[in-house]
């Protein structure tokens, strides 16, 4: 009786799985990309934009990501600033998570052995060139495992974005145990969806690790 | 460092020697001002490179530096660590700087190794192709810091008979080392730095067998005990 809940749902907590995985992808490329710009902020020798990326990280780390919810949906509309509900969790789970990225980034860059830097910039190439030709590649091969981690804890905490009204797998888990009362039916399988996408990231990103992998560089595994 | 004061002419091959920590190679990285120097200048073929408002990226693509730690690009093979400069810096087209990469590998006789990583090859290996890669630039100036110190014995004969061979092409060198063989063999001129000034300089010979300050002697006698 109790898995009759599941079976007879399947098609609504398909919605709900597949609007978490938009929302996650959505999120990790919104913070991959800031995260870049503010992980390199945070070593430039320029001071203001150096400011700028700490204060970024610290505020985003320092607060919680539901809060930053409720301050994009329901605070932003009162300084003329009105975003649809899909459109607000995304860009806070993303503007959030891009504090965590950005720290990866940057200790990833700060790995790379200093002597990099130097031979690119002793044979004449650029700050930007080195970093985007000799730095980077190397970097952003280190950061993988710690990205994993942070995009599985992306994937989860974007069932936080539930409380503003967006129909992801958790509001999804919610509405079904308020209708038929088996929550522990409901949410052990939702669990289980969550597990199934993350465990599949980690198998992904294990695979990217493999083919990005540098012969003869760091541990073969 | 204070007070140095030092000359290098056209196709002229100098070794400076002295006890660590005397700022031989903060003196090599003053020079491309890969390390600035609070003061002071550097002219190269009569340009004050130590102008604030010079050009440092074009200055670099014409004196390349060979390191201790080698510092290959450790995600390229040993032709791409090459090519990278020779496309970004000279803006070279793809095909030309393939071209000039093979002639380079095939100067410091690891053509065959084209395709490796760093991590694939020996730590000799690794310095012959950063040598590669200098030379591939076509430099006016190729400066050496320590180039064979990281290296196995066995391994430190190839990396000198690279040298030797670019020395008797002509090529401008600055070679710090503690190799006196490589010095006394290569070398026009020899330059004795010790706590950060330069105490004497002289012709090869006239410095090994006959050094005038007594720190010179003292770190001789202990070099060749060794």
């Amino acid at each position: 009786m109790a898995l009759d809940i599941i079976t007879n749902n399947l098609g609504f907590f398909w919605k709900g799985a597949l609007l978490t995985l938009e929302i996650s992808l959505c999120a990790i490329a919104i913070g991959f990309a800031l995260g870049i710009l503010m992980g390199l902020g945070r070593i430039s020798r320029i001071l203001p934009i150096r400011l700028i990326s700490t204060g970024y990280v610290e505020a985003l780390r320092g607060t919680p990501l539901l809060i930053q919810i409720f301050i994009i949906y329901f605070g932003l509309p009162s300084v003329g600033l009105v975003l649809d509900p899909l459109v607000s969790g995304i860009l806070a789970v993303g503007l959030n998570s891009a504090a965590y990225q950005a720290e990866i980034i940057r200790g990833g860059i700060q790995s790379v052995p200093k002597g990099q830097l130097e031979a690119a910039r002793s044979i004449g190439m650029t700050y930007t060139q080195s970093m985007r030709h000799v730095i980077l590649p190397q970097a952003l091969r280190l950061i993988i495992p710690p990205m994993t981690n942070e995009f599985i804890i992306l994937i989860k905490d974007s069932s936080l974005v539930s409380a503003i009204g967006i129909w992801e797998l958790t509001l999804v888990g919610k509405e079904l145990n308020a209708k038929y009362f088996e929550p522990f039916t409901v949410f052990i399988f939702i669990a289980i969806v969550y597990f199934i996408m993350t465990y599949a990231t980690s198998k992904i990103m294990r695979r990217v690790e493999k083919k990005f992998r540098i012969p003869g560089y760091g541990a073969e595994a | 460092m204070k007070g140095i004061n030092l000359k290098v002419y056209k196709g002229e091959v100098v070794v400076v020697i002295g006890p660590s920590g005397s700022g031989k190679s903060t003196f090599l990285r003053c020079l491309n001002r890969l390390t600035e120097p609070t003061k002071g200048d550097v002219y190269f073929e009569g340009v004050r490179i130590t102008d604030p408002k010079m050009d440092m990226n074009k200055i670099r693509s014409e004196i390349a530096m060979v390191f201790q730690s080698f510092n290959l690009f450790l995600h390229l093979t040993a032709k791409k660590n090459i090519m990278l400069a020779l496309t970004k810096v000279k803006g070279m087209e793809v095909e030309e700087a393939e071209k000039r990469a093979r002639a380079a590998l095939d100067r410091v006789g690891l053509l065959n190794k084209a395709d490796s990583f760093p991590g694939q090859l020996s730590g000799g290996q690794q310095q012959r192709v950063a040598i590669g890669r200098a030379v591939a630039m076509n430099p006016k100036l190729i400066m050496f810091d320590e180039p064979t110190s990281a290296l196995d014995p066995e391994l430190i004969g190839e990396v000198l008979d690279v040298m030797k061979s670019l020395a008797s092409g002509g090529m401008t060198m600055i070679v710090v080392t503690h190799e006196m063989g490589f010095a006394r063999e290569v070398s026009d001129r020899v330059v004795f730095m010790d706590h950060g000034i330069i105490l004497e300089e002289g012709a090869p010979a006239e410095i090994f067998t006959n050094p005038t300050h007594e720190r010179t002697k003292t770190f001789l006698r202990r070099l060749f005990k060794e």
